[in-house]
C-alpha cells in the first residue's frame, strides 16, 4: 500500500465509535520484543540495525494481518509524511526521528502498526476505538504468538521479555486508553483524579504521550509497571480504574448540567460559534473548542452521530495533515487559516444547536 | 581499618567486586559511602568509584587496573547504563544482574515475571503459575459478580490450555472455577 492511499483513508479508529465512546476515544496496547544475539537498537551500530531489520521486516510483512500493508523504512519518508504518522498515533515521535535501519509496517485499516528498531527491535501496537483494551490485547498477543515461531525473542525465566529499558521488562506491555474528560476539567476535579491514578501505579499523560500537555481535554492513562503481573491482570486493573474514572466523569457532567446549566450552554455554544465562523484558528484553541463541541454531542446539543465529524477533525486539523491537504509546506499563519477553513466546511451542515436537553423546562418547577 | 577514600574515618562498609576476573576490595566510612551512592543499591561501579578517588590522589595502589565491567556480547558498560538508563543487549541483564532486583523493585514493585511465556520455552511450572494467576482473576471477578469479565478470564484459561498441554492438577482447579460461573 502506498502512503497516498493510507492518507486518503482515515484510520478505522479515527472514524468509528466503540464501546463507551462518549468518554473513551481509543484503546491501545503495545508489546516490546527483542531478538537474541543482536544489540538493542539504541546501542547497536547502523549496520547491526540494518541486519535486524533485514531479519524482522520480511517476517512481519508475511503476517496475515499485514496483507497489502504499508511498509516503509523511516528514511524513505519525508518530514511531513512522518509527522502524519505521529499525528495518527501510528508511530512514536522518537521513531519518526530515526535514521537508517528503522522501519514501520502497518495494516490497511491502520489498527495494527509495528515499528522495527524503535527503542526495541519490535514495538507492536493495536489501536481500537472506544474501550476495547482486552480485544486489542488478544489481537496483538495472537500476532506475537505467530512471530515467536519464527523469531527468537529474548526472554528470561525470571525477568520475562528482555527490553532495552528495564521499565518495560517482563510483559513488555503498555496498555493505554485516551479519555475525554471535559466534565472533570470544568469542575476542577481533574487534578485529584490524576493524582489518584498515579498513586495506584498508573500514568496519566497528554494527547501525544510522554511529556506532552493535555489538549482537547484528552488524557492518556496507562500502566506504569510491566513486571510481576500478567498481561490479563494489568489490563483488568487498568480497565477497572477506567470504569471508575468514567463514572466520575459522568457524575461531573451530570452535576454541571444540574448546577451550572448556563455555564455549560455558554461554553458549548461559544465553542461552536467560534469554530463555525472563525477564519484563523491556532491548533491548541481549535482542539479545545472541538472538545467542547464533542461534549455538546454527548449532552444532546448536537446529534450523537455528529461526534464522528468532530472526532475526525481532531486529527485532520493537525499541522502535518493540513500540509498534506494543501500539498505544500505552510507557514504557521497559513496553517491557522486553512485549519479554520476546514472546520467551517465540516461544521457547515450541522443543525442549529439545541439546548433544550440542558435547560430545565421552566413550568415543570411549578408542578 | 581506615576508609580508603578519606583515609580518616573508620571504615564500616566493606565491598568486594569481581570484574574481568580481578577482585577489587574497598573499605568505606559511612559518609564516604553515602557520598559515593553505595547505600543506594540500584547499581554502582566499584572500580569507577575507586577511579574517582584515584584521580583525587588519595587512594591505595590496589587499584592498578581500574577496568570496568563490560558485556562480553556488546561491550556495554555499567557507566553506559548510568548515562542512558538502558541496556545494550539481552545478555547485559545477566552481566549487570547485581543490584538489578532493587532497581526493578523500585520501578515495578516486583522482581519476577508473571505472564506470557514464548511457547518454545513454556515449562509446566510457569504454565501452572500462569494458570493460577488467571484463576485468581477469575475468582475475583466471580466474587465481585463481574460475570462479563469472568467469562473473559475463563476464555483466556481455555486458550492457554489449548495452546499448551497442562498438568492435570491445574485443569481440575480451573474447571471448578468455571463451574461456579
Amino acid at each position: 500500500m502506498k502512503f497516498e492511499t493510507l492518507l486518503r483513508k482515515p484510520a478505522e479508529w479515527m472514524r468509528s465509535t466503540g464501546p463507551s465512546h462518549e468518554i473513551v476515544s481509543t484503546s491501545r496496547v503495545r508489546l516490546a520484543r527483542n531478538i537474541t544475539g543482536h544489540p538493542f537498537p539504541g546501542w547497536g551500530k547502523h549496520q547491526e540495525r540494518l541486519a535486524v531489520m533485514g531479519i524482522i521486516r520480511p517476517i512481519v510483512e508475511q503476517l496475515p494481518e499485514m496483507r497489502d500493508s504499508f511498509s516503509e523504512e523511516m528514511t524513505s519518508l519525508n518530514a511531513i509524511q512522518k509527522q502524519v504518522l505521529v499525528e495518527r498515533h501510528l508511530v512514536s515521535r522518537e521513531h519518526a526521528a530515526k535514521g537508517p535501519g528503522c522501519a514501520t509496517v502497518m495494516n490497511r485499516q491502520q489498527t495494527v502498526s509495528i515499528m522495527i528498531n524503535e527503542e526495541d527491535h519490535l514495538r507492536m501496537q493495536a489501536l481500537r476505538p472506544g474501550l476495547q483494551l482486552r480485544a486489542a490485547f488478544e489481537q496483538l498477543s495472537g500476532i506475537d504468538s505467530v512471530l515467536e515461531q519464527k523469531l527468537d525473542f529474548a526472554f528470561d525465566e525470571n525477568y520475562g521479555y528482555l527490553t532495552s529499558c528495564p521499565t518495560n521488562l517482563g510483559t513488555g506491555m503498555r496498555a493505554s486508553a485516551m479519555l475525554h474528560l471535559p466534565g472533570l476539567v470544568l469542575s476542577e476535579q481533574i487534578g485529584q483524579t490524576i493524582q489518584g491514578a498515579n498513586r495506584i501505579g498508573l500514568a496519566v499523560r497528554g494527547l501525544y504521550g510522554e511529556g506532552t500537555e493535555a489538549l482537547a481535554n484528552l488524557f492518556q492513562i496507562s500502566n506504569q509497571a510491566t513486571l510481576g503481573r500478567s498481561e490479563e491482570a494489568i489490563i483488568d486493573h487498568l480497565e477497572t480504574v477506567i470504569q471508575d474514572i468514567m463514572e466520575s466523569e459522568r457524575n461531573a457532567r451530570f452535576r454541571l448540567v444540574e448546577e451550572k446549566p448556563a455555564m455549560i450552554m455558554d461554553q458549548v455554544g461559544r465553542a461552536f460559534a467560534i469554530l463555525r465562523y472563525a477564519h484563523t484558528l491556532p491548533s491548541k484553541e481549535a482542539l479545545n473548542l472541538l472538545s467542547l463541541t464533542r461534549l455538546g454531542c454527548d449532552l444532546g446539543v448536537f446529534a450523537p452521530e455528529d461526534a464522528e465529524i468532530v472526532n475526525l477533525l481532531l486529527t485532520e486539523i493537525q499541522p502535518a495533515h493540513l500540509q498534506v491537504e494543501a500539498k505544500r509546506r505552510l507557514s504557521a499563519e497559513e496553517r491557522d487559516s486553512l485549519r479554520a477553513e476546514i472546520i467551517r466546511r465540516n461544521l457547515k451542515n450541522l443543525p442549529e444547536p439545541d439546548f433544550n436537553g440542558i435547560v430545565p423546562p421552566r413550568d415543570s418547577e411549578h408542578e | 581499618m581506615k576508609c580508603d577514600v578519606c583515609q580518616q574515618k573508620e571504615a564500616s562498609i566493606f565491598l568486594t567486586q569481581i570484574a574481568e576476573g580481578k577482585m577489587h576490595k574497598v573499605n568505606l566510612c559511612d559518609s564516604c559511602a553515602q557520598e559515593k551512592g553505595v547505600t543506594n543499591p540500584t547499581g554502582f561501579g566499584l572500580t569507577e568509584m575507586l577511579g574517582d578517588a584515584a584521580a583525587a590522589g588519595t587512594v591505595v595502589k590496589r587499584t592498578t587496573s581500574p577496568t570496568e565491567r563490560t558485556c562480553p556480547d556488546c561491550g556495554f558498560s555499567q557507566s553506559d547504563f548510568k548515562k542512558t538508563g538502558r541496556f545494550g543487549c539481552s545478555t547485559c541483564y545477566q552481566v549487570f544482574s547485581d543490584g538489578l532486583d532493587a532497581l526493578l523493585e523500585a520501578m515495578h514493585k516486583h522482581t519476577r515475571h508473571r505472564g506470557k511465556v514464548p511457547a518454545r520455552l513454556a515449562s509446566t511450572k510457569n504454565m501452572q503459575e500462569r494458570l493460577n494467576e488467571l484463576e485468581e482473576g477469575l475468582q475475583a471477578c466471580i466474587g465481585s459478580q463481574n460475570f462479563e469479565k469472568a467469562a473473559w478470564y475463563r476464555d483466556q484459561i481455555a486458550r492457554l490450555k489449548e495452546d499448551t498441554p497442562v498438568a492435570p492438577a491445574a485443569q481440575a482447579m480451573s474447571q471448578e472455577g468455571a463451574e461456579e460461573l
